[in-house]
């Protein structure tokens, strides 16, 4: 029976996102374009932003992106802890960036929403900071990969570093809350229709959500695929010393 | 551990134990921050109880790589994961000792620096308090950070790269219960919730800084 | 009591350099480690010694029955000799520490600061802690660096007396330690062989 572990199998797993990557590409583009050219351009204005709004279309996605790239470093940090597969702790390794990519745009995006909006690049929001934080995060767990000469140590402290950050995290997202109510316009997306933008912006929107996520898996697959062959390339040129 | 702690504690406050260095560093900053913002009372007033929060965390961060680096290089650290003390409790040890001889002298020196950013006299009470209960998560925190970068060369700058964001929930909780304490309101919900990632931290991290720990000394 | 190794394989930075290594260490006898730099007694030795997991195999002894001394001592130059070793006494809860002071001749020395102390002096200082430990194995790599001809026979001596109390010892080394009746096991034999250029998830290895 075919086990979702087989995959773990750098060769195995390469051999079969090779098959994936030209369509994930292919469809995470058309919905890109899709998302983005629906939302600017054939969408109203809002009444009371104008056409400042439009920036949703890629400020949500990318915000999003940012903080379910994180989980995906998690669950592949427990992964890996958890059943020592090689792919996975590279996989975590090369959604870093990425992620800290999405969480760069959300903020520049949001930036530029800001001004025209609340007349400031930036204020101490909620969450504003909480995304400022998790950037932090991004940085010094990719710090520290860069840091290891070994990747099983490297491996394991990031992996580490990853569980006890996402607990940080979280805390550090109340403790913002607290300490700051802010100017920051409720969630623009939720299970519950009724508090959801109107549907004019939602389904660009949702596809442009569509375009990101398939834009992070490509990605990640790519990025994973890249770390595997370093890796190897690493372990090879340690075993030529060594004869 | 008792052992441990003590000679941590010697280690720590003799000749080259850099005692007192986080101390001294401590009433640099203070000092220097009128030079930057100017030497108005009410306008230091209303900021002192963030600075010497601030102050107290930078100087807790400073001596942070020295808590196993020195164990590290005289490979003290290698007798210790042989030795019948679990690794959880060395970790917990050293991160007493840590506090012992960084924390608590920046908690006590706290209240002669606030009269420097002549601190009102309803914040001395709420700033000392909030200190002696948010160090101790500093040092636990810190000790955490400092055994991921326990084997690398150039560790102290990647150290506070880790430690710092670590550091936010304990600075807004420890920072707000003194400026609330300051400025006369009730600040019992900061209280409670740096209280909590006290004991949250002291409780839990220990096992996350031992099992890093291990890693590094294979 | 008896230290049995059985087809023991360790990594060092991720790539195995020894493989298959099997043997026994009985009560009373020391076994010493041989082979060309870089073939991985270290490696050995700190795997034996419970620091780093093994590869593949077992060390059938548990980690509580081994103490272990590497290339550095472990010495805090702002104490004094004899607290260095009390502060050892009290982790490994023994109180031997005259007994280590003796068996070194470190007796004069007690009260000075081990920052004062000679290379040799300082290792034989870190050796003395062996004694402290009171554990049944005593796993030493290459302990007689920067010693002297006296200083030699002096671990000679404290070494024999571990092992006529019931004790073992596996040590690396490269010279003659005047230890005649310890057996010597060449490591070269045991140089892991690369694995199959076709295996691709064991090439990481």
């Amino acid at each position: 029976m075919a086990s979702i572990w087989q995959y773990a199998n750098p060769r195995k797993f390469i051999d079969t996102t090779d098959r994936f990557l030209p369509w994930l590409s292919a469809l995470a583009l058309v919905s890109l374009v899709v998302g983005l050219v629906w939302g600017f351009f054939f969408t109203p204005e809002d009444y009371r932003q104008g056409s400042t709004v439009k920036i949703i279309y890629l400020h949500v996605p990318s915000a999003l992106m940012a903080i379910n790239a994180w989980l995906m470093m998690l669950v592949a940090s427990l992964v890996w802890i958890v059943r020592r597969h090689h792919v996975s702790a590279l996989a975590a390794r090369a959604a870093a960036p990425i992620g800290a990519t999405m969480t760069v745009i959300a903020l520049v995006t949001g930036a530029i929403w800001g001004q025209p909006m609340w007349g400031t690049w930036w204020a101490w929001d909620p969450r504003l900071t909480s995304f400022l934080i998790l950037f932090l995060f991004y940085l010094g767990y990719m710090a520290l990969w860069a840091a290891i000469e070994n990747d099983d140590t490297a491996a394991d402290l990031t992996s580490v570093l990853c569980l006890v950050g996402s607990v940080f995290a979280l805390l550090s997202r109340y403790a913002v809350n607290f300490w700051n109510q802010g100017l920051h316009q409720g969630a623009s997306l939720s299970l519950d229709k009724e508090e959801n933008v109107a549907d004019v912006f939602y389904h660009p929107l949702l596809v442009s959500i569509a375009g990101f996520i398939l834009l992070f898996v490509a990605l990640v697959f790519l990025r994973t695929q890249t770390e595997i062959r370093a890796r190897r390339m690493r372990a090879l040129l340690a075993r030529e010393r060594l004869q | 551990m008792i052992a441990l702690l003590i000679r941590d504690m010697k280690l720590g406050t003799r000749a080259g134990g850099g005692f007192g260095l986080g101390l001294a560093f401590f009433l640099i900053v203070v000092v220097l921050v009128p030079f930057g913002v100017g030497p108005e009372t009410g306008r230091l007033a209303l900021i002192a109880p963030g600075i010497l929060w601030l102050g107290a965390l930078l100087a807790c961060l400073l001596s942070l790589d020295r808590i196993f680096a020195l164990d590290w290089e005289d490979g003290s650290l290698d007798l210790l994961a042989t030795s019948p003390l679990p690794m959880e409790a060395a970790v917990s040890v050293k991160a007493l000792a840590h506090w012992l001889t960084t924390g608590l002298p920046l908690v006590l020196a706290a209240p002669v620096l606030g009269v420097l950013l002549s601190l009102p006299a309803a914040g001395y009470a709420p700033l000392i308090l909030s200190l002696a209960l948010g160090t101790p998560a500093l040092s636990v925190i810190g000790t955490f950070g400092a055994a991921l970068t326990v084997g690398l060369k150039r560790g102290g700058l990647l150290l506070s790269l880790l430690v710092l964001p670590l550091y936010v929930p304990t600075l807004i909780f420890g920072a707000e219960m003194a400026r609330r304490g300051a400025e006369g309101m009730g600040n019992t919900t900061p209280m409670l919730m740096l209280a909590g990632i006290t004991c949250g931290t002291i409780a839990l991290l220990p096992f996350a800084s031992a099992a890093v720990l291990r890693v590094n000394l294979r | 009591m008896e230290l049995v190794v059985t087809d023991l394989a360790v990594a060092r930075g991720g790539v195995p350099v020894l493989e298959g290594v099997s043997f026994t260490v009985a009560g009373g006898e020391a076994l010493v480690l041989r082979g060309p730099n870089g073939i991985g007694k270290t490696t050995l030795l700190r795997t034996v010694a419970g620091l780093q997991p093994p590869l593949a195999g077992r060390v059938g002894l548990d980690r509580e029955a081994m103490a272990y001394a590497g290339h550095s001592d472990g010495i805090k130059a702002t104490l004094s000799v004899r607290e260095n070793l009390t502060f050892w006494a009290d982790v490994f809860a023994t109180d031997r520490v005259p007994a280590a002071l003796a068996a070194f001749e470190l007796e004069g020395l007690a009260d000075r600061h081990a920052g004062n102390l000679s290379a040799g002096q300082k290792r034989r200082l870190g050796l003395a802690r062996m004694v402290v430990t009171g554990r049944p194995v005593w796993v030493l790599d290459e302990p007689t660096v920067s010693l002297d001809v006296d200083a030699v026979a002096m671990f000679a001596g404290a070494v024999r007396a571990h092992l006529a109390g019931g004790g073992m010892a596996l040590l690396a080394t490269h010279i003659e330690l005047g230890l005649e009746e310890a057996r010597v096991l060449n490591l070269a034999p045991f140089r892991a062989r690369a694995p199959e250029p076709d295996d691709f998830d064991g090439a990481f290895l």
